[in-house]
């Protein structure tokens, strides 16, 4: 049976599911309730200096849903914890004390002055929490007040604070990422050279979830106005993966811890972070969503796929996609795959065809013969994947490739063997010669 | 002594027994349905449909909270869309087509969609469609069932007069007279008459019957065309002994008086009756008899299932409602005792080996307090044979593609027509492309 037990940063876990720093984690109640369920660790919500921040007394939350009012993305514009610094630090120090074997990292965000950071952090250093987490990445209100992503979006800020902070802790410090800004590696490496232990990301990404069309207001609505809130679930996460991604291959930050967030909501995504090189993963959507007993599905999940692949740790498969992560222009141009349409799944409704003849390369029948039929034209298929993803039975088209050697009916030319690149491509005005 | 009498309810049970066999969809309900349509290309639903309704188009308007623009797709096809959503066989039209049914089995539940989108029109509007400016022409419709009542609201619609002749003194046809009780609650048939009338242009003379108070020859004079819609006026006569037995009825005119009397109560039903046929009005009749309070109900069919005119669904309708449906019999003999039906004598049938159907030689009887006639209706061709006359094929009008009978200026449709499906939406149908093609016809 796999082992799921994680050690990130020293820092143990039984299990790397986490849940980020946010309501689910607001106070003793919860993370209590979160630990019996069965997750692996915390990061406290975000602690601020006293006199506490105040919320909003109307709506906070705004959603995206998918069919079946499935929630695909989720808006907030709540701001760090509101309740008194004192409190939360006597409830982080009795958690601690009641579930040793739990991982418990204490989010922080006070104004960006050395004496800011230092004092707060001695005063969690008392509570026998195991890391600190910095909250760079909160994009709605903390960030107006020159806190949250004002300071994740300048990389030198980064590494001062990262580098005040480890000097002033024995614990090991992560430093949480907003994905609010062009270029993911450069506040990655700010945070690296500040002396980082990891990274953790994506925080909320700036947005706003929608507009209500008679009150003419962003959603949510306050007494008639709205602002930007922060954009969290499963529709972000390919974006967060992709930044994952990017810090993962970088070799200024290549082999730098990270913890993987964003729209993880089953054992799947988890697997998918841990992949790209995550050492833990965070959740927090998904259980506003569903409630903490999810998490039974992910160490369930998890463990199968594992024993199914021969992966007697997470260390077994942590990172194993990032040596597949290419630029475009290293894609074998060689490769050449076909759609191909599995007759006795299709159900017929067509959808492949109105895709693939509306907007892209007419390559689908609908009709054979007088009759309802859905057949690929491999002499116009230029295999672009269209048709798979909007066909509504899984696996009823797949992607076939063609055999080197093989004619490909759509250019009359022999499908290559050796793989070839756009960088030597005819076409590339700036081509280099093979080697 | 046969058992036959009203009452046999407490008076609570009555409405309990006919309200809505289907109960329409909450919101709720109708998002999350909608959800499951794929919007299929040309697509198979709409193809099925006889009136050609774009139905992933209503259905998306559904899913995006349009439902007054998915009404609107619905009645721009089929006016009587309402009345289709409570009475289509949709297991044999647009749910048999759905995709859905080769993904898992559970057609996308269009019909209810369908009464969802057109409820929630006609709470909120008295009419569709806006008439083109006045044409001057004038077309006479003869019958309001729904092929005459569809035919005249397309004619409306492009500003023609029209004026409907219904030989009964109310409109609707069989939606007001045979449509199940259960199928049709509220008296939703006389809504939707108002309703297609609502767009106004449209006479109903009520109790003016072809045949009886004009010819044919009259209309053709007075109109500058005609629409025949007079639907199916006689029963098939059980040609057996004993069919004029007391307690021997025509299930078409039984339904009819159930659906036109307000107090349910007020019908006689026997304890155990036996239907015999095996279409729609025999399921109908049947399921009818058993909620007035019958204890046995007994469908004799003379084929098997298959055969059954009655779909798949509506024959497990019937085995749910506690109607026993009884095959390969058919019916030699109505015995009574005193002046009144005491049992049915059938001979057992089966297929020769020719596939012919054959009697085996070998009988049940099956006791019976009342016997409903149900094996199918025919044309009377009575109203449109005198004077100048339109041709018959096999007892029905003749038509060609466009509807048109052999007499110029005088088109017919429903299920009058030869080649029909005798089905609600197949009248409609006919109704409307007969409008469109007099429209042609009075433009050139
Ligand atoms: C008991 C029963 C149950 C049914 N259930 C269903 C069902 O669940 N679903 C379904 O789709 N279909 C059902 N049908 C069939 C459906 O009702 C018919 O196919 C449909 O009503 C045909 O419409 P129509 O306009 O052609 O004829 P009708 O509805 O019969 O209307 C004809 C009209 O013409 C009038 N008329 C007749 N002769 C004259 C004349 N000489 N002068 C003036 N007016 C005249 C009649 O009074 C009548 O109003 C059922 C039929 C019956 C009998
Ligand atoms: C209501 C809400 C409040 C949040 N508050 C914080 C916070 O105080 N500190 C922080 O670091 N992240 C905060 N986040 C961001 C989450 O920790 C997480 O990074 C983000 O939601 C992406 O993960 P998800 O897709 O699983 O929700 C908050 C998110 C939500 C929805
Ligand atoms: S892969 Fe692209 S081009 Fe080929 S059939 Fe599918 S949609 Fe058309
Ligand atoms: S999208 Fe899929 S199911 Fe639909 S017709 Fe195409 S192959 Fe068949
Ligand atoms: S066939 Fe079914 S899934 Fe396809 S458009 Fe029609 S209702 Fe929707």
């Amino acid at each position: 049976m796999a082992d799921l037990r994680t050690n990130f940063l020293g820092i143990k876990s039984p299990n790397p599911f986490w849940l980020a720093s946010a309501p689910p984690t607001d106070k003793k109640y919860n993370v209590e309730r979160a630990y019996r369920a069965g997750w692996g660790g915390v990061v406290w919500k975000t602690l601020g200096e006293d006199p506490a921040v105040v919320n909003v007394n109307g709506p906070r939350y705004g959603a995206i849903h998918a069919g079946d009012r499935r929630l695909a993305g989720l808006n907030n514009i709540e701001l760090i914890t509101d309740r008194p610094l004192e409190l939360n630090l006597r409830e982080i120090a009795e958690v601690k004390k009641a579930w040793p074997d739990r991982a418990l990292v204490v989010s922080l965000m006070v104004p960006c002055e050395e004496l800011n950071w230092k004092s707060i952090i001695a005063r969690v250093e008392e509570t026998g929490a195991d890391g600190l987490e910095l909250n760079f990445g909160c994009p709605h209100g903390m960030s107006e007040r020159g806190m949250g992503s004002a300071v994740g979006q300048v990389p030198e800020y980064i590494e001062m604070v990262a580098r005040w902070c480890k000097q002033a802790t024995r614990m090991p410090v992560i430093v949480k990422l907003t994905p609010n800004i062009t270029d993911i590696r450069y506040p990655a490496r700010a945070a690296r050279k500040g002396g980082a232990d990891a990274v953790s990301l994506i925080n909320t990404i700036n947005s706003i979830v929608a507009v209500d069309l008679d009150s003419f207001a962003p959603v949510p609505t306050i007494d008639g106005k709205g602002s930007h809130g922060g954009y969290c679930g499963p529709a972000v996460k390919p974006i967060a993966l992709n930044m994952v991604a990017e810090i993962a291959r970088d070799p200024e930050t290549m082999g730098m811890p990270i913890s993987g967030i964003g729209g993880i909501e089953t054992w799947r995504d988890a697997a998918e972070y841990i992949a790209l090189g995550c050492g833990t993963v965070q959740v927090c959507t998904a259980v506003m969503t569903y409630g903490f007993k999810i998490v039974e599905e992910m160490i369930d999940g998890m463990k199968k796929y594992m024993d199914g692949h021969g992966f007697a740790t997470i260390e077994d498969f942590r990172g194993l996609a990032v040596k597949n992560l290419s630029d475009w222009k290293y894609l074998n141009l060689n490769y050449i795959a076909k759609a191909k349409i599995n007759q006795d799944l299709c159900i017929k409704c067509g959808r492949c065809h109105i895709a693939c003849e509306d907007t892209s390369h007419q390559a689908i029948t609908h009709m054979v013969d007088g009759i309802r039929h859905f057949e690929v034209k491999d002499e116009e298929c230029v295999g672009c994947n269209l048709c798979v993803n909007v066909c509504p039975v899984e696996d009823c088209i797949t992607m076939e490739a063609m055999a080197p050697g093989s004619v490909d009916p759509r250019t009359g030319k022999v499908v290559p063997a050796q793989y070839a690149n756009w960088t030597t491509h005819p076409n590339n005005p700036s081509a280099v010669a093979a080697e | 002594m046969p058992d036959i009498s009203a009452g046999r309810l407490a008076a609570a049970d009555y409405g309990k027994n006919f309200s809505d066999v289907h109960p329409p969809l909450t919101a709720h309900e109708a998002v999350v349905e909608s959800d499951r349509c794929y919007f299929c290309f040309d697509a198979p639903c709409t193809i099925a449909c006889p009136t050609s309704i774009d139905i992933p188009l209503f259905i998306r308007k559904i899913g995006t909270g349009n439902v007054e623009g998915a009404a609107e797709t619905i009645f721009s096809a089929n006016i009587l869309g309402g009345m289709c959503a409570r009475v289509c066989p949709t297991e044999t039209l647009c749910e048999e087509a759905c995709v859905r049914n080769a993904a898992e089995e559970k057609p996308v539940r269009i019909g209810l969609l369908q009464r969802h989108a057109t409820d929630h029109y006609l709470e909120r509007h008295s009419a569709f469609g806006l008439r083109a400016p006045a044409t001057g022409r004038k077309v006479a419709v003869v019958g309001a069932g729904p092929a005459g009542l569809a035919c005249a609201h397309e004619l409306a619609l492009k500003g023609h007069d029209v004026t409907i002749f219904e030989a009964r003194g109310k409109a609707g046809g069989l939606n007001e007279f045979g449509i199940a009780a259960y199928k049709a609650t509220d008296d939703f048939a006389q809504r939707e008459v108002d309703f297609v009338l609502g767009i106004g242009g449209i006479t109903v003379e009520a109790g003016k019957a072809l045949g009886r108070d004009f010819t044919l020859a009259d209309l053709k004079a007075s109109h500058d065309a005609v629409f025949l819609g007079l639907g199916l006026q006689a029963v098939n006569a059980l040609g057996v002994e004993g069919e004029e037995t007391a307690g021997v009825v025509d299930a078409v005119r039984w339904i009819e008086d159930l659906r036109q009397s307000p107090d349910k109560s007020g019908i006689e039903v026997g304890a155990r009756i036996v239907v015999i046929g095996g279409g729609m009005t025999a399921v109908d009749a049947a399921i009818q008899a058993k909620k007035l309070g019958a204890d046995e109900v007994t469908i004799a069919y003379r084929r098997g299932p298959a055969e059954m005119g009655a779909s798949r669904y509506e024959q497990e309708l019937a085995q749910v409602n506690g109607v026993r449906i009884l095959h390969w019999v058919a019916p030699k003999r109505i015995v009574s005792e005193g002046n009144a039906v005491a049992a049915v004598d059938f001979e057992r049938t089966a297929l020769d080996v020719s596939g012919r159907l054959t009697g085996t030689g070998r009988s049940v009887r099956l006791p019976a307090d009342q016997v409903m006639k149900a094996i199918g209706q025919t044309f009377v061709s009575g109203p449109v044979e005198s004077g100048e006359t339109v041709a018959l094929d096999g007892g029905r009008i003749a038509v060609d593609a466009e509807l048109r009978t052999s007499l110029a200026g005088v088109w017919a449709g429903g299920d009058c027509i030869r080649g029909g499906e005798d089905l609600t939406v197949q009248a409609v149908d006919h109704g409307k492309r007969a409008a469109l093609s007099i429209h042609a016809a009075l433009s050139a």
